[in-house]
């Protein structure tokens, strides 16, 4: 069983890098901070599996919420709207304290 | 349930013709296809049995897991705790690799699904999504604009209630339960799961009771 690093409520940012190849997190929360929603369990990694790899270790696999007006400038709606994103745990770093 | 360009291009309509980008696609397919039969990866029996597995989804399966989550309170908290357990109790095989997740409609919570990435979408109940959903215009203004999205779908939500747009980047694949809506008590199982139209099982309609019989206005394509 896979122990997950992050508990529901936790904000994180999601890394800031550029890597190539099947990759799961999407461009547009990259960089970005959210909360933890749930734990989802834990997966094969697909950017190994991807390339014929075993996918292993699992990756601890949790949903993410983001403020929508966080993430786009301009964006039209309630400030209450808010977008999830499923991303593992080796995308996802503590969010500064400081950072809301 | 193919999708309306095929209906076009079926009714003889001119202005809809197969693009030779469409023709490049299908030829790439079939050539991967003879190689991964050729060097033993797969069978042509196996892509039958793919094909037909896919075929035997439909929304209806995911319509009958509303009905049943609308007039059986243990059902519904099986159907958001445990979807594919919910799904078997009804006979509908889920089973595979990906998770299932069912999130609930409310009056404070309107969800909505997309897969920006590609086109995840809950295939193993559902069966293969329609062509808008997989669209670039879809996928990107699904999470950048939902409201203005589900507006030219016909789908106006209130100020008040919270839109959630859950797109599904990896391993989990969702469901939305919507709301039962007002006026149905009087009616059956099988009646209320004719309410529920695949378009309500991703959060792009919602089930109206009155709207039964009128005609449904055709979504917007995107090319």
């Amino acid at each position: 069983m896979t122990t997950a690093k992050f508990e529901p409520g936790e904000r994180v940012r999601v890394r800031a890098v550029r890597q190539p190849g099947h990759v799961r997190t999407p461009n547009y929360v990259r960089g970005q901070t959210g909360r933890i929603e749930r734990f989802l369990g834990a997966f094969k990694n697909p950017e190994s599996l991807a390339y014929g790899g075993s996918g292993l270790p699992e990756k601890p696999l949790y949903k993410v919420g983001f403020r929508q007006t966080d993430l786009w400038d301009g964006y039209a709606g309630r400030t209450q709207d808010t977008l999830y994103v499923d991303l593992y745990e080796h995308w996802l770093e503590p969010a500064r304290k400081e950072a809301r | 349930m193919s999708g309306t360009h095929h209906d076009l291009e079926e009714h003889g309509h001119n202005g809809v013709k197969p693009s030779a980008e469409a023709w490049r696609y299908a030829a790439r397919i079939r050539a991967i296809e003879a190689l991964l039969v050729e060097k033993g990866v797969l069978t042509k029996e196996d892509v039958r049995r793919q094909i037909e597995y896919m075929e035997s989804r439909s929304p209806a399966s995911g319509a009958r897991l509303v009905a049943r989550a609308w007039v059986d309170p243990g059902f519904k908290a099986l159907l958001l705790s445990d979807t594919k357990a919910a799904a078997l109790e009804l006979g509908i095989d889920a089973s595979g690799p990906v998770e299932f997740v069912t999130v609930e409609n409310t009056p404070e919570v309107h969800n909505l699904i997309v897969c920006t990435l590609c086109s995840c979408y809950p295939r193993a109940i559902l069966g293969r999504p329609p062509d808008w959903y997989k669209s670039f215009g879809y996928r990107s203004r699904a999470v950048s604009e939902p409201r203005a999205v589900m507006r030219e779908f016909g789908l106006e939500i209130s100020k008040d209630t919270k839109v959630a747009v859950h797109d599904s980047s990896a391993d989990v694949r969702y469901l939305v339960l919507p709301m039962r809506p007002p006026g149905t008590e009087g009616i059956d199982e099988e009646q209320l799961a004719d309410l529920v139209t695949r378009d309500c099982l991703i959060g792009m309609s919602v089930p109206r009771f009155e709207d039964v019989r009128a005609s449904v206005p055709s979504p917007p394509i995107w090319s």
